[in-house]
């Protein structure tokens, strides 16, 4: 429940996703933690941006909330009301509170459906609509989205990858819902495509006030679009905290070392930066290191053990709203800087 | 400048297919000096990736190739398969974007990077082992004795592109030519590749192309950029000047569509659209490309191509009206 007393609109408390691999229908093979014990919550009209490089089970969240995927424990509250069990039937009512906007516009549109068709889809399922109106409907979203209304009758592939990447929001906001789920939205698309689907979401966002778990790799879009920015590692979220926070001032080595390891378009600042080289590879999610996941590629390791190899450092609340999982941060106890300030500062 | 070590003048690069030509690169020129890096940016279909295939004569049989291309005092283009095939790999060697289709999955790594030196070298397949083994610890392989008897799928992607890059560098080439080497890598991997090129360049002298459509790699790691747009060069110039002072509109947008750290600040703040699409490269047109996009175009921009003029040293525009915002 949130300050004012209205439930947010999405809450995550707890959520696990295991899948085997290998093994046979009676048992055996391994798991992969693709997701373990993550909690946030999603306010309204927020626009929270969950970051992490590949395998670090952002997506997998994604699909959980959706309910795409079974979660293996854990709750998902939408509004409230919790849907973690529901049944796909008890679940359709409720799929037009939440949508989602897919990575690959190529793949995520019905080929053989008209753009107008797809659009209005969620429109017919729900019944929300009668013919005209459902016409009018859809027109009207195509002209907020930025597609001119004649494109409604053409298909899929006579589009540009940004034009897909419209139709796909289109779709997923004609029924006005109150959460929208944006999977690495713009990753698939070229730069000044991308910016033009960026500033359409953010004004979308302004007019229709939905909240909004954007879902990306690129620390720079997140830091143009969201308010508040969770930072997934293996499976675990390592740093919560509002943007300017965030961005100013990072805690958790690896939040530290993911902001000084992009680049940015500017050759003197570039240059003059310095990264927080990590060593090795991202640990398999099959077999993730014992207590603080992130301890083999930590460069501040020898600090924080022995409790990092025994104990998985719980998300603690170390300045109001700034949450960090890492032995070395406490309450007003800030981690130790992997770089410079000053280098920092540049992002 | 020293003497360049690859000239390439009006290169075209023309695709016949059933629908008729496209014309991917059109009249292309740029050197390439000793132990340069040269960064081509440019989105999706500019042609950045056939221009430097068709260096080398990678492209599929459908591909008209015109212009010259000047390495080391031989002509490229007009090379015999047999004389280019002692270039290619030895002189000249290629990254790609997706180490893990560029490697093959059913031999083992250190096979995959010894056959380059047997074949090119004529090492012994001893010898290649030796030198296999120094070349990814060259490329920071951790336990490189081990690796070499491992299949891709057993590395990492950062790994593979490391393997990508010992393959390309055993021959100890002049060029590497590597295309969006770090597109499919995560950051804080892509921080390291680009550390590892960056120390080829300074360690090895070897001149590298940088194909990308990432600004950021460009201004980390380029001594020189060429913005391409529908397979014209649209400006080309030292990478501080391109970044203050870009002069083509089209370049001007690009880097007001990356969103950038302070832009956070200031929630009203908006990226800068480049409105309209990419032309379509059926025919060459016989006016500026940007044009149907460009806030400065006029009757002239419409009625010509605009031809590469310098505006500043070693700063070439193609552009009308060129200049800073």
């Amino acid at each position: 429940m949130s300050e004012d007393g209205r439930p947010y609109a999405l809450e995550v408390r707890d959520l696990v996703k295991h899948f085997r691999v290998g093994g046979t229908i009676a048992g055996g093979g391994s798991l992969v933690y693709a997701v373990d014990g993550v909690s946030f919550e999603l306010r309204r009209g927020e626009l929270l941006g969950l970051v992490g490089e590949s395998g670090s089970g952002k997506s997998t969240v994604a699909n959980c909330v959706m309910r795409l995927l079974e979660p293996t424990a854990g709750e998902i509250l939408l509004n409230g009301v919790d849907i973690t069990h529901l049944t796909r039937r008890q679940m359709r009512p409720l799929r037009r509170e939440l949508h989602m906007v897919f990575q690959d516009p190529y793949s995520s549109l019905n080929p053989r459906m008209s753009c107008g068709a797809i659009v209005g889809e969620p429109l017919r399922l729900h019944r929300i609509a009668n013919r005209a109106d459902l016409d009018r409907r859809v027109d009207q979203i195509f002209d907020r989205v930025g597609l001119r209304t004649e494109l409604r009758y053409r298909y899929p592939h006579e589009l540009s990858g940004g034009q897909r990447q419209r139709v796909g929001l289109a779709r997923a906001l004609i029924v006005e819902p109150s959460v929208l789920v944006a999977d690495e939205p713009v990753s698939a698309l070229d730069v000044s495509v991308q910016a033009s689907i960026l500033n359409l979401l953010r004004d979308l966002q302004d007019d229709m006030g939905f909240s909004c778990l954007f879902i990306t790799h690129d620390l720079a879009t997140v830091e143009f679009l969201c308010d508040r920015v969770a930072v997934m590692h293996l499976g675990k979220l390592v740093e919560v905290a509002p943007r300017a926070a965030l961005f100013r001032e990072p805690q958790h080595p690896y939040t530290q070392a993911l902001l000084s390891a992009a680049v940015v378009p500017d050759p003197e600042a570039q240059r003059s930066r310095r990264r927080v080289l990590l060593e090795g590879d991202i640990p398999s999610p099959l077999d993730p290191p014992s207590g603080c996941r992130f301890r083999t590629r930590c460069p501040l390791e020898r600090q924080s053990a022995p409790a990092s190899t025994e104990e998985d450092p719980p998300l603690t609340e170390f300045a109001p709203q700034h949450f960090v999982a890492c032995h070395l941060v406490a309450r007003g106890r800030p981690a130790p800087r992997l770089v410079e300030p000053s280098s920092v500062a540049v992002r | 400048m020293a003497a360049p070590l690859l000239e390439v003048t009006d290169l075209s690069v023309r695709f016949d297919t059933d629908d008729g030509p496209v014309h991917a690169v059109d009249r292309l020129s740029f050197t390439l000096a000793p132990g340069e890096v040269l960064g081509i940016v440019g989105e999706s279909g500019c042609g950045k990736s056939v221009t430097c295939m068709s260096l080398v004569r990678l492209l599929p049989e459908t591909a008209a190739i015109s212009g010259r291309a000047v390495f080391d005092g031989t002509d490229l283009l007009a090379l015999s398969q047999r004389r280019l095939r002692q270039v290619r790999g030895r002189q000249i060697s290629f990254v790609f974007q997706e180490p893990m289709t560029s490697l093959n999955p059913v031999f083992k790594v250190g096979r995959q990077i010894g056959e380059v030196l047997t074949k090119h070298l004529g090492l012994t397949r001893g010898e290649a082992r030796e030198r296999t083994i120094e070349l990814l610890r060259l490329v920071r392989i951790p336990a490189p004795e081990r690796r070499l008897d491992e299949y891709p799928h057993q590395l990492s992607g950062g790994m593979r592109q490391r393997v990508m890059i010992a393959m390309a560098l055993a021959c100890d080439p002049k060029v590497l030519i590597a295309d969006e080497p770090t597109t499919a890598l995560d950051v804080t991997i892509q921080a390291s590749v680009l550390d590892l090129l960056r120390d080829v360049r300074e360690r090895l002298g070897t001149a590298i192309v940088l194909i990308t459509h990432n600004l950021g790699v460009v201004a980390d790691i380029a001594d020189r950029v060429l913005v391409m747009y529908a397979g014209r060069k649209a400006e080309e110039a030292p990478v501080a000047d391109l970044y203050t002072a870009p002069q083509h509109p089209y370049t001007i947008g690009l880097l007001g569509a990356i969103p950038r750290p302070q832009d956070g600040e200031d929630t009203a703040r908006r990226l800068r659209e480049i409105p309209g699409r990419v032309p379509s490269l059926r025919e060459l047109p016989a006016m500026c490309a940007f044009a149907d996009r460009c806030p400065r175009a006029d009757e002239l921009s419409r009625s010509q191509v605009p031809e590469l003029r310098v505006v500043r040293p070693e700063h070439l525009v193609a552009c009308f009206h060129p200049g800073p915002e």
